[in-house]
């Protein structure tokens, strides 16, 4: 047991090394200083922007960054979305496996274009190689470079004093792939692929076990996607076991492995930040706030996990490790614990376990990180997310001590609280209305004719059953795409209504944060002085943590109560 | 919107030459050099292939060490776990039914000692290892069963378990009936 909590205990210290090492290198890049990958990729980003006919130092205002930004995002809806639905005229699939109905193919489509990997298909079956390889992973590597390039709008308006034109936006987009995600997946992928992953493009195995049986073994050229679904954030899996797979998540090495590269540019990108707007210290209290919050649903994760599920314990076998049911040996229960706190908060939702078979508190926690969805958050929107909490906690400590509300020399006025706030209560409403209804549907329309029938929706009685819808809608609204897996989620109902809760909650948190920041840049700088609210500070950071507490709290808090709490309540 | 079509037409072109071209085709050369030259490792026995190394299969004759329940038996093709709920009762039902199963299987094993993972599936529901106690529990019954003796077995997986300073200890079942069929 002592080797598993080592194990985590050495992957948090080893993502925070690699993440302090990372966050110069990508400051730099976006300060558009000299790096050394400039020998190696300057000359294919200049191909890049010369064959796309821009100027490198042509720059946008906040709004041309957005038309530019969902111009090209509703192109690879269009273009995922028709691959997806005939992908089985297309090459590359040695399976045979058949085009996906136009309802999963929406559902797919915009599920890996907003980063949210909420997947009703399985791998084997549900998706060609020329799939997983043009519409997966392509869109795994440009939904995160999409979040990092806000980001980078973002990075710019706060360090700069009085400003409208904010960088361009195919510079910070394309150098997001070529300096960042592409160099570090090809280190995954290769650690990946030398401990066993497949990555060559022969199609299932037929072999006699054993005792004679047939197996069919699914492979496939899955170690690239697999490394940049994690570092992107990204989390569908090749397998539909995700990486609980044995042969997506071999052994323990690459266990941790795929678990650092899923949290290092979350973590990194804080940091890059402070050395980005010449404000460290704003930045370590912006990681402490975040690490502060991790630890608080991290340990009861692992207590309740590792305390195990007393119903089993009660039939008299052996009371160690009774929560095995959806895990896996290799990997233990610890690091699957980790790894479930990892994946809810920072949104990639790769799963190395079953979520829907875990305890009832740990369901809890995992719902929690996904209804607060900021600490550490997903690639470059994390901190998006954490920038509305910030702009909402400078407002009413300004009210408190009667100051105007003012944050990195600006302003906070009407205009930007009424974005914050919209998008602040987007979230919730998103996931409360979207449960309400489905659970109507069950309720009221059980035995409707359709393909699935309501009453046939849930996996499992009970408070439980409350919970797949809950996780579901929670799950889609932070662009999450972990699941309780029991949820009969590939028909017409569920793939449409997640549709829509998916592209509304990625691209508004992007828009909104984006521009309050650009709205913000253009005003009057004011210096600091006496009067000044410092944001740099742990009382500040502690006032960030009250209010992400009382709208977490307080708009989700009903909802834990009749799925998790009632559940961990109930357990004998 | 019209000024930003062509160069998004134009680069999303470029990306996905370099994205899911060049770089699956680069991955999957390097994996060359890796074991099993990126196609999954296999184990042989007697030149033939037995099976993969990670992949669990089904071991339903009493002489074998038993791999984990599957949920979905033990389908490579079509990965999952049970997707149960902890407090479910169906799925306590069947835990249970798995440990009576068990101890009819392996007579004058002590119940309290059945590790949990024996009698509960797995996420992926191919998981190709045990730990040590899910294997020593079943020397009994393959020992009575085989006509060998008890403590040549319990060498054996001794010998199979793989250590390690991060991360739980385990044995994997496949390499371990190979062996056991080769002990003659």
């Amino acid at each position: 047991m002592n080797s598993e909590y080592l194990g985590i205990i050495f992957s948090y210290i080893l993502t925070i090394c690699i993440a302090l090492l990372l966050a110069r290198y990508i400051a730099k890049v976006f300060l558009g200083e000299k790096v050394w990958t400039d020998k190696l990729f300057g000359p294919l980003d200049r191909f890049l922007f010369r064959f796309m006919g821009i100027k490198e130092e042509e720059e946008m205002t906040w709004k041309e960054h957005l038309k530019a930004l969902l111009t090209i995002n509703m192109l690879w809806l269009v273009y995922a979305f028709f691959v997806l639905l005939f992908q089985d005229k297309l090459p590359l699939n040695p399976d045979h496996n058949p085009g996906q109905t136009p309802d999963l193919a929406f559902n797919t489509a915009i599920s890996f274009l907003v980063n949210c990997n909420l997947q009703d298909y399985s791998g084997e079956s549900g998706a060609t190689y020329f799939s997983q390889l043009f519409v997966v992973t392509f869109l795994q590597f440009v939904s995160a470079a999409t979040g990092i390039a806000a980001l980078a709008i973002v990075f710019k308006a706060l360090k700069e004093k009085t400003v409208t034109k904010l960088g361009n936006f195919w510079v910070y987009f394309t150098k997001s792939i070529t300096r960042i995600l592409l160099p570090i997946s090809i280190v995954i992928a290769t650690v990946l692929a030398f401990n066993g992953t497949p990555a060559s493009f022969k199609g299932k195995d037929t072999i006699i076990t054993m005792q004679g049986d047939t197996q069919n073994v699914s492979r496939g050229p899955a170690a690239g996607m697999i490394a940049i679904k994690h570092l992107g954030t990204n989390g569908g899996g090749w397998f539909g076991a995700n990486s609980a797979h044995p042969l997506e998540n071999p052994n323990y090495i690459t266990n941790v492995t795929e678990i650092v590269a899923q949290v290092i540019l979350p973590v990194a990108l804080i940091f890059a930040m402070g050395i980005y707007i010449r404000r460290k210290k704003f930045a370590y209290i912006v990681f402490g706030v975040m690490t502060v919050g991790m630890f608080m649903l991290l340990i009861p994760t692992i207590v309740s996990e590792v305390h195990g599920n007393p119903a089993i314990a009660h039939m008299g076998i052996n009371g160690a490790n009774t929560a095995m049911e959806g895990k896996e040996v290799r990997l233990g229960i610890p690091a699957s614990a980790y790894w479930t706190t990892m994946t809810t908060i920072i949104s990639t939702g790769s799963v190395n376990c079953m979520h829907e078979s875990m305890m009832p508190m740990t369901g809890g926690m995992q719902l929690l990180g996904m209804m607060i969805n900021c600490f550490y958050g997903g690639c470059g929107v994390g901190i998006l997310n954490y920038y509305i909490f910030i702009i909402i906690a400078v407002f009413i400590s300004g009210l408190m001590v009667g100051r105007t509300p003012e944050f990195m020399g600006h302003k906070v006025e009407a205009k930007e609280m009424k974005i914050a706030a919209i998008i602040a209560l987007l979230h919730p409403f998103l996931i409360l209305a979207g449960t309400a209804i489905s659970s109507y549907v069950i309720v009221n329309h059980g035995g409707a004719a359709w393909t699935v029938q309501p009453k046939n929706w849930l996996n499992n009685p009970g408070y439980h059953g409350f919970s797949e819808m809950l996780y579901q809608y929670t799950s889609c609204a932070a662009n999450n795409g972990s699941g309780f897996e029991g949820l009969a989620d590939n028909n017409m109902f569920w793939n449409v209504t997640a549709g829509f809760v998916l592209i509304l909650a990625r691209f508004l948190p992007i828009i909104g944060p984006v521009a309050i920041a650009g709205i913000m840049a253009q005003k009057k700088f004011i210096p600091e002085s006496a009067g000044t609210l410092k944001t740099d500070t742990a009382t500040f950071g502690i006032m960030t943590m009250a209010v992400i507490m009382i709208i977490a709290a307080l708009a989700f808090f009903p909802s834990l109560a009749l799925g998790p709490l009632a559940e961990y309540f109930s357990m004998k | 919107m019209k000024k930003y079509l062509l160069p998004s037409i134009k680069l999303t072109v470029a990306l996905l030459v370099l994205l899911a071209v060049i770089y699956p085709l680069l991955i999957a050369g390097i994996a060359k050099m890796a074991p099993g030259a990126g196609d999954g490792v296999k184990v042989y026995r007697d030149g033939k292939v037995v099976g993969y190394e990670n992949i669990a299969q089904a071991f339903s004759d009493d002489t074998y060490f038993q791999p984990r329940p599957s949920a979905v038996g033990y389908n490579a093709a079509g990965s999952g776990g049970s997707n149960k709920g902890p407090t479910n009762p169906e799925f306590l039902k069947t835990v249970q039914d798995r440990i009576d199963t068990f101890m009819v299987h392996n007579p004058g094993v002590n119940k309290a000692d059945i590790p949990t993972e024996l009698v509960t599936a797995s996420g992926s529901g191919l998981d190709p290892d045990l730990s040590p106690e899910g294997a020593r529990i079943q020397v009994k019954r393959i020992a009575t069963l085989r006509r060998v003796p008890e403590q040549k077995l319990y060498d054996l997986v001794a010998a199979h378990t793989q250590k390690s300073l991060l991360g739980p200890s385990k044995v994997n079942v496949l390499k371990l009936n190979v062996a056991l069929d080769e002990l003659k």
